[in-house]
């Protein structure tokens, strides 16, 4: 059994340690936002925060998250509202929106290292995202729109 | 194909719209609104109106619009719901979405070939005429004064200082209005100058759920005591039988249950075996234990150069394949011919590679059989499953949830055959998840294409006559040889594999041929990928444009406006194609000097255009598209600096929508051309993740500047034409910056070192 606080809650796993953390929380906590898309950590889809870091739940063993902070895009913002789903939103940057959790959880902690990220930044930190509908520019154009809301917030 | 799914036919081929249905309560498709794009919890129901089969309206005076697409990106839905409320003049703010299940009372369900908006307009809109006639004879009546008296606006029905709402006249169960399809049809649909709804922008309705995690995917189905399964794939798409299966090295892993060879009657996963799991990762890792001798299929061996190969034998023998075009007096114009020119082109495999891996859950509950997956082709769906399952059509029932990713992949259902068995064979709810490998391995991938194009020219430079011939692999031959239409020699052909040949430039006589490739068909199942057909023509088509222009010394955007002249058999047809090869010519005009075509570049870098008319005659949309392309001659890399892009597709229902699919159908055409492809090794894709398959990511992404021609035509598709024009348009940019003139795709840096080697 693996115990780890899983958006803000304490929550308990019962598969082997080995069980990557990504189908941990879909089909034992039941969790689904977060996607499942290559296996191999390259399309990005499967990201969570763990303690703060974007990382990829596909890779990770659900030992290497015992008594972490595991945070999904279920958990990002108690009302869905963070600046950057509200820009995604604004910004009609979905279109099938499967890799959009994890593009969402990559721009997040992008936005917290850096809040006023260049276009270069944006395309450097998120390149391991894959988007097949390719909704790329809009991707940038909601990540900066985001980094201005959450400055002007300030 | 196309004659069949026109949106005419698709109207009379529905059954008679009854009407009426004040007081009562239905059931249809899905009641909870996860699964919906876009629908929202609604107060029950204790009235409603149903003009058509096609919406209802509540007490509340909430509409609640019935979509038989996929939702798999487009936002297909609102565009569709905006049609048919602006034509009711409904309250936009209250109007919902629901997606249907595959009951046949909802016709033909496809969600392919740019079509859902072309063939919606019709339908939608005098469904919705007939609801606001209906409802205005219905509100004069309780409001005292006669129908003519009476607006219908924003879900209100106003006469003078008097007016009563949708809601209020559903409730007072005071519509009894019925209309025949015959009556339907001949309603008048407002002229555009009213219309408050369509072209205006709207945020579409299924985007919110798509930033939060609470969009639905066939992926997140899930139903009580279900278990996992993974298959094992054999080592050839077709033909491979199963000899034994050995588990005990699986058995070790905690949650792994069993192993199944599968038994297909239909024949769409042959040679699967079913590895089962309490739930996903048991299901995985067991099943890279199983080991499984299989016999392979005679195709084993066949790799890319004996598809090439193959192609290229047939397009050599004149008697094979369809003839497509067949004008008189080609063979005479060569003969004739002062200059002539000859050009192949070839395409390899292009996979699909959306990013929801391959997954259905199956089910049978009271004697019916549920099968929930994302799915663009019920109607193709539903009879593969009865004859895999032995159960009638009226006992399985689909049930389609959002598709994270379809681009032609979910056309082809034949790994919900491999669920519904998977849970036949163990007699409970299955839930078949492939990974990514697998999922590429059993992709239904473009086929590689051969084309031969050849052009005469008179002692002026001017083309005299044509011809055409492409080989691939037919998917429509493989999975729906029904719909293959005849060719003028009578063989028939599949117009997915052909669209964009038949052009509509002026060039004297023209033939144009059309060739399965039989090796591909037998060595895997050949895929409709988004643009198709064209998505390969046009790439022969646009870069011989481009050389015959230099053979002829002409400028490639003049020689191509000189052919685009509207004669003839180009000169378009009401209501879909109006104004023919015209608008062919504008948007290319317009392309030049948005781009300020013939202006001195830096050296290095080049301008390229092509020009098509997206998918088929049938829907011409109209694009063209310039890329702005540097190349690097001591590397071959070719770097895409500027993509820009006009477009006419008629009225544009859903602007910003439409400028999405614009955004995304172009990258996809970029990424087609540099950045994807696959190897066809050993009777298997080579490339099966990441590590080696390398899509388009943020970083390569190039400044995108997309206009689309305002126009009141018939509205056309928008999910694919931009696909079509991008890689030529960088093929004929790359010569213009280098004089590299490459002609295979996807395009590499060798082949561009090879090429200026030349």
């Amino acid at each position: 059994m693996t115990t780890f606080q899983l958006n803000g809650r304490k929550v308990s796993v019962q598969g082997p340690a080995d069980t990557p953390l990504l189908w941990a929380i879909r089909d034992e906590v039941g969790l689904k936002g977060t996607k499942f898309g290559c296996g191999i950590g390259m399309c990005g889809a499967c990201t969570v925060h763990i303690d703060g870091q974007a990382r990829r739940s596909c890779m990770t063993p659900i030992s290497a998250v015992a008594n972490a902070k595991v945070t999904t895009i279920e958990g990002l913002d108690p009302k869905g509202a963070h600046p950057l789903q509200i820009a995604w939103t604004q910004s009609q940057v979905p279109q099938c929106g499967y890799c959009q959790s994890g593009q969402i959880m990559q721009a997040a902690a992008l936005l917290t290292s850096n809040p006023n990220p260049t276009d270069s930044d944006i395309d450097r930190a998120m390149s391991g995202n894959l988007c097949r509908c390719m909704a790329y520019v809009r991707i940038r154009k909601a990540i900066k729109l985001a980094a201005e809301t959450k400055g002007r917030a300030k | 194909m196309n004659k069949m799914l026109s949106p005419a036919e698709i109207g009379t081929s529905r059954r008679s719209f009854l009407i009426a249905a004040a007081g009562t309560s239905v059931v249809f498709g899905f009641t909870d609104a996860a699964y919906a794009a876009g629908a929202k919890k609604k107060a029950p129901v204790t009235s409603l109106f149903e003009p058509t089969i096609w919406y209802g309206i509540d007490q509340n005076g909430i509409v609640t619009v019935h979509i038989t697409r996929a939702e798999m990106g487009q936002h297909v839905g609102t565009p569709i719901a905006r049609i048919l409320a602006d034509e009711l003049e409904a309250d936009w703010s209250k109007v919902r979405i629901e997606h249907v299940d595959s009951d046949p009372k909802w016709g033909f369900m496809v969600t392919g070939g740019s079509w859902s908006v072309w063939q919606s307009f019709p339908t939608y809109s005098q469904a919705g005429a007939a609801g606001r006639i209906a409802l205005i004879e219905a509100g004069a009546k309780l409001l005292g004064v006669a129908p003519e008296a009476c607006v219908a606006r924003s879900g209100v029905v106003t006469a003078g200082a008097k007016s009563i709402a949708y809601g209020d006249i559903v409730a007072r169960g005071a519509l009894s209005r019925t209309f025949t399809a015959d009556q339907l049809k001949t309603l008048p649909i407002k002229p555009a100058s009213e219309r408050r709804l369509i072209g205006k922008d709207a945020m579409a309705l299924d985007v919110p759920d798509k930033t939060n995690g609470k969009a639905v995917y066939g992926i997140d189905a899930s139903v009580p005591g279900m278990v996992y399964a993974r298959p094992k794939l054999p080592p050839t798409r077709n033909g491979s039988r199963v000899v034994s299966i050995d588990d005990s090295a699986a058995k070790a892993v905690p949650g792994y249950l069993r192993s199944v060879a599968l038994d297909d009657p239909s024949g769409n996963v042959p040679g699967w075996v079913m590895v089962y799991g309490e739930n996903f990762v048991a299901a995985d890792r067991a099943a890279k234990l199983v080991k499984v001798d299989w016999t392979a299929g005679e195709t084993a061996k066949v790799s890319d150069a004996d598809l090439q190969k193959r192609a290229s034998d047939l397009i050599a023998d004149p008697k094979a394949g369809a003839l497509v075009v067949e004008d008189a007096g080609v063979d005479a114009a060569f003969k004739a011919a002062n200059k002539k020119l000859e050009a192949t082109y070839t395409t390899g495999c292009a996979l699909h590679f959306q990013m929801e891996p391959l997954n259905a859950l199956a089910f049978e509950q009271n004697g019916v059989f549920e099968i929930h997956t994302g799915n663009q082709w019920q109607s193709l769906a539903l009879p593969w499953l009865a004859k895999a399952l032995g159960m009638p059509e009226s006992k399985i029932v689909l049930r389609t949830y959002r598709l994270g990713g379809g681009f032609g992949r979910r056309l082809n259902a034949d790994y919900a055959v491999g669920a519904a068995l998977a849970a036949k064979a163990i007699g409970k709810p299955v839930k078949m998840v492939l990974t990514r490998a697998d999922d590429t391995l059993f992709d239904s991938f473009r086929s590689p294409s051969v084309q031969v194009l050849r052009m005469a020219f008179d002692k002026k430079g001017a083309p005299t006559a044509m011809e055409h011939h492409c080989s691939a692999g037919w998917p429509t031959q493989v999975m729906v040889p029904s719909l293959l239409p005849k060719g003028v020699n009578g063989a028939v052909y599949d117009p997915f594999s052909i669209n964009g040949a038949n052009h509509w430039y002026s060039v004297g006589p023209q033939r144009v041929r059309a060739v399965s490739n039989d090796l591909a068909n037998k060595a895997f199942r050949p895929g409709w990928l988004r643009s198709v057909g064209p998505g390969f023509t046009n790439w022969a088509l646009e870069s011989f444009m481009d050389e015959a222009a230099h053979a002829a010394g002409v400028d490639p955007v003049a020689f191509r406006l000189r052919l685009l002249d509207g004669a003839g058999r180009n000169a378009g047809v009401a209501p879909n194609s109006v104004g023919g090869a015209t608008r062919q010519a504008a948007v290319l005009k317009r392309l030049a000097t948005k781009v300020n075509w013939g202006a001195a570049l830096p050296k290095g870098t080049g301008l390229g255009v092509a020009t098509t008319f997206g998918q088929e005659r049938d829907m011409p949309t109209w694009v063209a598209c310039a890329a702005l392309v540097s190349v690097d001659p001591a590397t071959g890399v070719a770097k895409v600096e500027k993509l820009t892009l006009v477009v006419d597709a008629g009225v544009i229902v859903h602007p910003d929508g439409a400028l999405a699919q614009m955004e995304g159908a172009t990258l996809w055409g970029l990424s087609l051309a540099l950045f994807e492809g696959a190897d066809y090794e050993n009777g298997q894709i080579k490339q099966t993740n990441l590590d080696t398959y390398t899509p388009l990511r943020i970083a390569n992404t190039p400044e995108l500047d997309i206009e689309f021609v305002e126009s009141n035509e018939a509205s056309v598709g928008l999910g694919e034409p931009a696909t079509t024009v991008v890689a030529p348009a960088i093929g004929n940019a790359i010569f213009a910056a280098s004089g590299a003139r490459v002609r295979s795709l996807p395009i590499r840096p060798d082949a561009i070192l090879r090429a200026l080697k030349a």
